[in-house]
């Protein structure tokens, strides 16, 4: 179904937006994602949930997606798996991973990819991981599907792979069920899954929500380092901004399926350009010493379901809004090195 | 100081009966120790933080301090008068009821979706403080929705029709609607976004400041404690390891597992940023825990042979603070 509408949209001039990547000297970027537009089809009407979302992600990077829930951080990384709900329809867009065009792949090819060459953490381990089968089993339930290996070879590499992010006494710990293990541990098997086959592309959905500070801290260092050692390309979902400051190269700003801005970290922080990333950061509360001093964003995301959705979407909420953010064909822009905002008055 | 505390608790026990105890065959009884000799009071209009991370106790301390649940062992005083022996049900039928309301943690799970927003924050005036008119039991109704900023012609609506941070404001307004001094509330903004997070933070300080109601607000986040709270209550395994004022507590914490829990915190302030404290290794067993040894030990990066041998108690520091640690000591490193 996909693969139709793409020969759709490819007969078309796919307009070219400034790349960011592109602007640092990368030439192939790992992952490529082009206007990628995304509804869902409901009962209550069809869904806006993704419009023209592009990023760009290189070999090695760490990038988190930031947002609000709503803001389609999720669907984006689904629709890069190729694990969309049955109600959602790829509009357009062009999503490439190493220059290959994912939505081309029978979906067999992409069974085989998928796991292999990119994987994905969710955000729940408990309810991830399969609740009768031992965590053993299911870490050698991926290498089983990528490699020829006999039972024995697929016992050591789950081993390896448990080793990796550092489960004390794996030969012990493979045997145990989901239930048995404690939230970290079930996202380190979650992980460990992920990683087991080797891939170039990892998304993290949220891995840490729902855990417990002290355990998210070594739950991200321990994603950080091995997409360091192993040269992984990483999406980091994530709706904390701190976190998402601590551990990520670029952040890349959603906010009802559009993607506002795109920085590197430094100088998104210290220099955000689209109001709603400004709005969200005098509402965190590490920022500030005083519940006065926090800065709510007024209002809240608009109906996705509405035909006639402004080109800003940020606009009814906006302080900053002015007559030209009703015009049509609101793109990102570049405002500075390495940096788009998608804003017709940014600050 | 001079009013006395709107709940104080000494040397509260609140134990888990596992398994009994066999006399024939000398089989030990396996309790857990959810809470574990806490004592703490709440003073009118003073809001008070409860920190720890998931499997602490601090839910279980808040339901005892709520009279949900009884408690094992320990005195439990509200407005002055010693409770010790009422029972949770007891409790319930008094008219101290209303004076201790709790928040609970997902605005969409604790609100019955069949009830109007009307209906929901008029039950629980009904049940404890029935008023005697419709007119009475409106305008009642109308005045905590208010005070709580929502709109009144959402009274009219159901939940599913709210958005997240207006469910979160009809959860507070049931709370209110009977006049309680002491708010509960149990993570109250875990399951929002950060901006409706900032409003909801903003509205319980001003329900504080201008009504005078105390709050409990237990969280495992303590940037949201530290800017809501005037003394915090760090609790690891059932036990207080720390407590004092928020500001000496947050940016000098003297205990090795509150300096983790800090330093475990992203943060966006440059400057602000702590060296990484790990805490490797499991966490103890809340059943039947040794009685001889910290309960840190075995995560603890400052832990030495004396931990192991001896349970430390909670002293006082010069400073005023109080602390669970035997190497704790007011002097801090920056």
């Amino acid at each position: 179904m996909t693969a139709q509408m793409m020969t759709m949209t490819d007969t078309e001039t796919v307009p070219t937006i400034p790349s960011a990547s592109a602007d640092a000297g990368i030439a192939t970027p790992l992952l490529s994602v082009r206007d990628l537009t995304v509804d869902f089809r409901t009962r209550g009407g069809t869904v806006h949930v993704l419009e023209n979302v592009s990023f760009d992600l290189a070999p090695g990077e760490i990038i988190g997606i930031v947002g609000e829930s709503g803001s389609g951080k999720s669907v984006t990384a689904f629709a890069i798996m190729g694990i969309l709900d049955k109600a959602a329809r790829i509009l357009s867009g062009d999503i490439r991973f190493e220059g290959r065009d994912v939505q081309a792949m029978s979906s067999r090819e992409r069974d085989l990819w998928r796991g292999k060459d990119a994987s994905i953490i969710f955000q729940n381990p408990r309810t991830a991981l399969n609740p009768i089968r031992s965590v053993g089993h299911q870490i050698g339930d991926v290498i089983a599907r990528h490699t020829p290996d006999t039972p024995q070879q697929v016992k050591a590499k789950v081993l390896e792979a448990m080793r990796q992010v550092r489960i004390p006494d794996p030969e012990k710990r493979m045997a145990a069920y989901p239930f048995e293990l404690s939230g970290g541990l079930c996202q380190r098997i979650g992980i460990a899954a992920a990683l087991a086959c080797h891939p170039r592309l990892l998304i993290a959905d949220e891995p840490t929500t729902g855990l417990d500070v002290t355990t998210q801290a070594v739950i991200m260092d321990l994603i950080r380092d091995v997409a360091r050692a192993g040269n992984l390309g990483t999406v980091l979902i994530t709706h904390d901004l701190a976190l998402a400051s601590e551990y990520c190269d670029r952040i890349v700003v959603m906010h009802a399926g559009h993607v506002v801005e795109t920085a590197p970290v430094a100088e998104l922080f210290s220099r955000p350009r689209h109001p709603y990333t400004t709005g969200l950061l005098g509402s965190v509360p590490s920022m500030v010493d005083s519940v006065h001093d926090l800065r709510a964003i007024p209002g809240s995301l608009p109906d996705l379901r509405r035909e006639d959705l402004p080109p800003c979407r940020f606009a009814d909420r906006c302080p900053r809004r002015t007559e030209a953010c009703a015009a049509p064909g609101l793109r990102p822009e570049p405002a500075g090195p390495n940096h788009l905002v998608a804003c017709r008055n940014p600050l | 100081m001079t009013q006395s505390p709107i709940i104080a608790v000494e040397h509260l026990k609140k134990y888990f009966l596992l398994k009994h105890g066999n006399r024939l065959t000398g089989g030990e009884p396996v309790r857990l120790h959810a809470v574990d000799d806490v004592s703490l009071s709440i003073h009118p209009g003073e809001a008070l933080g409860l920190v720890g991370e998931s499997g602490c106790g601090k839910s279980t301390l808040s339901r005892v301090l709520c009279r949900l649940v009884d408690a094992t062992s320990g005195r439990l005083l509200v407005n002055g008068r010693d409770t010790t022996d009422m029972s949770a049900s007891a409790f319930a039928k008094s008219a101290m009821r209303s004076d201790i309301q709790m928040v609970f943690q997902d605005p969409t799970e604790s609100l019955n979706p069949r009830f109007s927003i009307f209906d929901l924050i008029a039950d629980p005036l009904k049940q404890l403080k029935p008023p005697k008119t419709r007119a009475e039991l409106t305008a009642k109704v109308e005045a905590a929705a208010r005070s709580v900023n929502l709109p009144l012609e959402l009274l009219s609506r159901f939940p599913h029709q709210l958005s997240g941070g207006q469910k979160a404001r009809v959860g507070i307004a049931r709370a209110m609607v009977v006049d309680p001094r002491l708010l509960v509330l149990d993570e109250p903004t875990s399951a929002l976004d950060v901006s409706v997070q900032a409003t909801v933070l903003q509205l319980l300080d001003k329900i504080r400041r201008e009504q005078g109601v105390a709050l409990l607000f237990v969280s495992h986040d303590l940037n949201v404690v530290r800017l809501l709270c005037s003394r915090i209550v760090v609790m690891y395994l059932g036990q207080v390891v720390e407590s004092g004022e928020t500001d000496p507590l947050f940016h000098h914490p003297s205990h090795p597992y509150t300096q983790a829990l800090l330093s475990a915190i992203p943060t966006l302030r440059e400057g602000a940023k702590r060296d990484r404290i790990k805490l490797d290794g499991d966490p103890q067993s809340p059943i039947n825990p040794s009685g001889t040894r910290c309960r840190l030990y075995g995560r603890c990066p400052a832990q030495q042979d004396r931990c192991n041998a001896q349970e430390p108690e909670l002293r006082s520091l010069p400073d005023g603070r109080q602390v669970r640690c035997h190497f704790a000591s007011p002097i801090t490193e920056t």
